[in-house]
């Protein structure tokens, strides 16, 4: 089997370029949404909520704030990867070139999925600023950090795909994955909730994310760790099929 | 013959329901420039835009070089350059980096001298730091052009890179083509207008309505269409030609008023002279005189037209061009 690396290489390159130029903002604004919520929620509401789990409230929520940024970045950032080119009708070039499908996801959901990882450890590093962080298991962190960045990229660079206009691009992170994030124990403990919402809870596929996330930190969870770690490989694999689906029908890319 | 583009019953049905192609046999010479002409909607641009891989064919098969365009993409597109019909470029990246980017993805490693050449033969050198959404209509074709060949290919399609462009980046673009012939490019340009077909192919396929209706060698077309006609006007109109031009292929008209002399352009000397000459020494008066010639237009018009293609649609002059006359 032939590869063209260079390809790879130069569309991988070229996205985190187009990052680079924008990188003030694409950091900038992740960075002071954190420290805002850690101002309201961390140290304003936080001060008056007792421990969860033996875990103070503003320690609480990091994992689950860094989870909601890199969902949200991950899913913008391939998202747009992808529609631009097919916007301005630039793909024109990538469909032209020696260049298989696999390929070209890996180019564009690699550079996303970097851009997503730089993200969060950004944001972990503002949180440790404001409440004084540790880290149980850094391996298990880090695989969490980086299946979550790899599989919410390959998520956006279906929507990406699908997407044939701004406001489709748009939709699903505001309809879909924000309210999953914030319903998703993100912000508090699903123990907290009554029983029937707990149940209901428990079809919410961000919370697996984010208990496995939150876990590897301070060895709490919602559900048990490798329950988490199977959610995400699962939805990483569905993504994959997705796209693989996409690529030999040719979907919204080839007519 | 020597192929390097083989394409068999290709058909494109797109999924509308629309038949963009129908049956297309064409043999594309190595080293050829040829133009394929046909008016808006003709399927010319879906023709090429299968070759390339962005257009899945619905039936036949295309080969570049001995290579099927789906089973072996890789060699087939390998060697394809494309130029396309509108400005598709990206916004926000520079010059020099976009065509970095095309190179690559061919697999090419970097050579910053060649696309320095290349891009100081588009008159794009000092314009290399600036941001695509910048540049002006013009100046984005030319990138359109660079991009193209960034990757050194050996055929080159071009789909209408004449429409819109100034008369600077045309001349520029002719050199660049003629320059591509001679180091053994293929090209394949698209067009509407006649003239720039008659200017540049070696031959020309005529397309309309999804088919193929004529291909042939731009001189054996251009043989077809060698006559001229030069119209003498007469100050004085005469009832009957002087027996002097009896010997020349004239004709006098109705009125009495119009010599016309039918000649073959391509002979070595076409006889105006000694006609002018024996017009003269007959006693008749020239008044005004003109030239017109049937053109590529004219055989266009014709096999357009018999395909019950809507005259309202096409971008062309249907009068013969007229001509002052030659000096001879
Ligand atoms: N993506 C598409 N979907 C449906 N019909 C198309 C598409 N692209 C082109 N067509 C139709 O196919 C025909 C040929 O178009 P095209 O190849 O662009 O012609 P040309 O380049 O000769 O002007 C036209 O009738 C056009 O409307
Ligand atoms: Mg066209």
């Amino acid at each position: 089997m032939r590869i063209n690396l260079q390809a790879i290489k130069v569309i991988y390159k070229y996205e985190m370029l187009r990052a680079w130029k924008t990188l003030f903002q694409s950091l900038a604004s992740p960075v002071i949404s954190t420290a805002l919520y850690f101002v309201v929620f961390g140290s304003a509401i936080g001060s008056r909520i007792d421990t969860i789990e033996g875990v103070s409230y503003g320690l609480f929520i990091v994992p689950g704030l860094t989870m909601l940024s890199l969902l949200t970045q991950s899913i913008a950032n391939a998202s747009f990867g992808i529609f631009f080119p097919k916007f301005t009708g630039s793909i024109y070039e990538v469909l032209s070139a020696p260049v298989s499908f696999f390929e070209i996801m890996v180019g564009y959901v690699g550079a996303a999925a970097t851009k997503s990882f730089i993200l969060g450890v950004v944001i972990l590093i503002t949180a440790s600023f404001f409440v004084d962080l540790k880290i149980a298991h850094p391996v298990w962190m880090a695989t969490f950090l980086i299946l979550t960045c790899i599989s919410f990229s390959l998520f956006g660079f279906i929507i990406g795909l699908w997407a044939n206009n701004f406001e489709k691009l748009q939709i699903i992170p505001l309809l879909i994955i924000t309210p999953l994030v914030f319903l998703g124990g993100s912000f508090y403990s699903v123990s907290m909730l009554p029983p029937f919402w707990q149940t209901v809870t428990l079809f919410n596929p961000v919370l697996y994310l984010v208990s496995g996330f939150r876990w590897s930190f301070f060895e709490v969870s919602d559900v048990n760790v490798g329950l988490s770690l199977g959610m995400i490989v699962v939805f990483l694999v569905a993504c994959l099929l997705v796209i693989s689906w996409m690529f030999k029908t040719g979907y919204r890319l080839k007519e | 013959m020597n192929s390097i583009v083989s394409i068999q019953n290709l058909s494109k049905v797109y999924e509308g329901g629309h038949q963009a192609l129908k049956e297309i046999n064409l043999e594309i010479k190595k080293g050829e420039i040829l133009a394929l002409l046909g008016p808006n909607g003709a399927g010319k641009t879906t023709l090429i835009s299968t070759i390339c891989g962005i257009v899945s064919p619905s039936s036949g098969t295309v080969k570049v070089n001995g290579h099927d365009i789906i089973k072996n993409y890789r060699d087939s597109r390998q060697m394809i350059g494309l130029v396309p019909q509108e400005l598709t470029l990206g916004a926000f990246e520079t010059v020099w980096n976009t065509i970095n980017f095309s190179r690559g993805l061919f697999g090419k490693k970097r050579d910053d001298a060649y696309l320095e050449k290349l891009l100081k033969e588009l008159s794009l050198w000092d314009k290399k730091t600036n941001e695509l959404r910048t540049l002006s209509g013009g100046m984005k074709r030319r990138v359109l052009i660079a991009k193209a060949l960034s990757h050194q290919p050996e055929i080159l399609f071009l789909d209408e890179p004449t429409a819109g462009v100034d008369v600077e980046l045309r001349k520029d673009m002719w050199n660049i083509v003629r320059r591509l012939r001679e180091s053994g490019v293929t090209i394949i340009l698209t067009t509407h207008y006649i003239e720039e077909a008659e200017e540049i192919a070696d031959r020309i396929g005529v397309i309309n309505n999804g088919e193929l209706l004529l291909i042939e060698d731009k001189k054996e077309l251009m043989h077809k269409l060698g006559q001229k006609q030069l119209i003498v006007e007469l100050k004085e109109p005469t009832e009957n030609l002087p027996n002097l031009l009896s010997k020349y292929n004239v004709s006098l008209s109705q009125d009495g008023a119009k010599i016309t002399y039918t000649y073959d352009t391509r002979g070595d000397g076409t006889g105006i002279t000694s006609l002018l000459q024996a017009i003269n020494e007959s006693g008749l008066v020239l008044k005004d005189m003109q030239t017109t010639q049937s053109s590529l237009e004219d055989i266009f018009v014709h096999l357009v037209h018999d395909d019950g293609f809507d005259q309202k649609e096409k971008n062309i002059d249907q009068t013969a061009k007229e001509e002052k006359p030659d000096a001879h």
